[in-house]
């Protein structure tokens, strides 16, 4: 049980500091930008939510096998392929938990008093300054809810690892395929293990969240 | 002749903006302006929507303008012909909002220094603690924002903007929704600063009071466009147009018709709308059949509870009570007399003279508080 729990927490904290580190440019530009096509960005970002996990690792797995374009990348720099891989896991992922960071992150980011920023930028401060000392101090709440959202979606992901990562253990055998495969073995006490530590870890993850700021998180920023 | 003026007073502010904005629901509004204010106070007038807040952004490079140039003394802040556009952080003006925009994380001290960040520590420091201290607010020091009344926020954040020492002073309504006793000596405070610093001033306000408390010269702006400019009293004491009458706190504005001239008694009346209600008015150059606006502050008309008699005041209109409305210290009623007129009574009235929704009421309004306009 341990091993699929540990891969399974070092691939959702990796993921989740990766998103925090794509997901805060990212959420700024949906969140300040005026050009009219950003409605397309906001869509592919939500993708993700709406597609059948196994459709979005079908197409993750082709651009990252030996023909794809990413595969082939990844080979030229590292020699070896990225299906079904840990790397090959870790961009899955983010691709598959990109909303659940992008979507508090904007929601935080638009909720704050565009009064501020035109009061900071009429004070001397530029761009840069007032998103680190006036934007993101004022979206702590939206920042943590991310972090956490996107670590517990990806501590659950099932779909994607499977059809990404297949079932290598120490590798990419996560807890949730670890789940899958005691049950397949008739092995239900090991099944059962994993299963309510992955419970009683998605719970915790969200009553932080909800306990802590349940008007950050909706489901897309009225915008 | 600007030019010309512009050499008699090197630091005056000298904008000429086109700007327009289009919404969904109303048609799209276009600013286009050329305004000059030198040095000292000038108050921007108009009703709400007239685009003085979009001038005041415009100014300070929070709004873009898509034609015009906007220029400081001898430097250029903004020019669409030879492209320049400074961004507001290199503009050097402060700006006070009406709702303060203090940063809600920060303490008072924090929020006061934040735009002294190019300066070492120490001058920072100190400069922090002396505008405070001029501003009266140095006990507030490490208080945060939510901790303070709206008045010390805007006493605040008005030390914020002139701590670096801005060019321009740019006021969008900042004293609205303070009570009286506040704002005169905010007002105070920044005449005092005015007088030290002799930069422009472009304040932006509805209120008469501030207009008559702070105003050297006054700008009037209706839908996008100067009306008039001057002293407060050549711009703002002769109601001639609808808009700003109503913006110089006529709250009351009637269309009617004249019914008839009475030239014997200086006075004529005016049928107000379809209705059968009639109202004497000063004496105009208006023929019978004419059709005008009356305007009446709401503070001129007296409410009485029973049919007042042996009165000098030749306007006793009966009417029944709409709604009351509380305003601060104010008391808004709705009087529907086939019109609908505005009265502003105390609480203390409205209490002993029992006024609720549905009472039969009269409106007592003498001739001379009746101003024709158009």
């Amino acid at each position: 049980m341990a091993g699929p729990l540990l891969l399974s927490l070092k691939l959702a904290s990796i993921v989740a500091l990766l998103l925090l580190v794509v997901g805060v440019p990212a959420s700024y530009w949906l969140a300040f930008s005026k050009w009219r096509g950003k409605f397309l960005v906001e869509s592919v970002v939500a993708l993700p939510l709406v597609l059948p996990p196994t459709v979005l690792g079908f197409y993750v797995l082709v651009a990252m096998g030996p023909c794809g374009p990413l595969g082939k990348l990844w080979g030229a720099f590292f020699g070896h392929g990225l299906a079904f891989t840990f790397g090959g896991l870790v961009l899955a992922s983010v691709l598959y938990s990109l909303p659940f960071t992008v979507q508090p992150l904007t929601a935080a980011f638009e909720s704050v008093d565009r009064k501020l920023l035109d009061a900071s930028a009429v004070l001397g401060a530029g761009k840069l300054r007032t998103f680190w000392q006036v934007i993101l101090p004022l979206s702590i709440p939206g920042v943590v809810t991310a972090v956490v959202l996107s670590f517990a979606h990806t501590m659950g992901e099932f779909g994607v690892v499977l059809m990404v990562g297949g079932n290598l253990a120490g590798v990419t055998r996560t807890a949730s395929i670890a789940v899958y495969d005691d049950v397949q073995a008739l092995d239900y006490a090991a099944a059962n293990q994993t299963a309510l530590v992955l419970l009683l870890i998605s719970f915790a993850v969200l009553c932080a969240v909800y306990g802590m700021n349940r008007r950050v998180w909706k489901l897309w920023p009225a915008s | 002749m600007e030019a010309v003026a512009s050499e008699l007073k090197p630091d005056a502010l000298i904008a000429r903006v086109r700007a327009s904005r289009r919404n969904k629901n109303s048609a799209p509004f276009v600013l286009d302006v050329s305004v000059e204010v030198p040095v000292g106070i000038t108050i921007l007038f108009g009703p709400s929507g007239a685009g003085k807040s979009t001038l005041l952004d415009c100014t300070a490079g929070l709004v873009r303008p898509e034609e015009g140039r906007i220029a400081l003394g001898e430097k250029i802040l903004f020019d669409t012909e030879t492209r320049v556009n400074l961004p507001p952080q290199r503009r050097r003006m402060g700006y006070l909002f009406q709702s303060a925009a203090l940063f809600p994380h920060m303490s008072v001290e924090e929020n006061v220094a934040y735009g002294l960040d190019q300066l070492p520590a120490n001058v920072r420091h100190e400069q922090v603690r002396e505008i405070l201290k001029a501003f009266r607010v140095e006990g507030l020091r490490t208080r945060k924002p939510g901790e303070i009344s709206g008045g010390e926020a805007q006493r605040v954040a008005l030390a914020r903007s002139l701590v670096t020492e801005p060019r321009t002073l740019l006021l969008d309504e900042p004293l609205t929704g303070l009570d009286a006793e506040l704002k005169s000596s905010i007002v105070d405070d920044l005449r005092a600063w005015n007088a030290a610093k002799r930069i422009p001033i472009l304040y932006v306000t509805h209120s008469r009071e501030e207009v008559d408390a702070l105003g050297e010269r006054v700008i009037a702006l209706e839908n996008g466009r100067v009306v008039s400019s001057g002293s407060p009293m050549d711009v703002l004491d002769a109601p001639r147009r609808k808009r700003l009458a109503q913006a110089a706190g006529f709250e009351n504005l009637l269309a009617g018709t004249v019914h008839d001239l009475r030239e014997a008694d200086g006075v004529m009346r005016v049928r107000l709308g379809e209705t059968a209600c009639e109202i004497e008015v000063p004496l105009g150059y208006a023929a019978a059949g004419t059709r005008v606006r009356v305007a009446i502050r709401a503070g001129d008309i007296l409410l009485a509870t029973e049919q007042p008699r042996g009165l000098s005041a030749r306007n006793v209109i009966e009417g029944k009570i709409n709604s009351l409305e509380r305003r601060g210290t104010m008391v808004i009623v709705r009087v529907d007399c086939g019109v609908t007129f505005l009265a502003h009574v105390t609480p203390g009235a409205v209490r002993s003279l029992e006024l609720a929704a549905g009472r039969k009421v009269w409106l007592v309004i003498k001739t001379h508080s009746c101003h024709v306009v158009d």
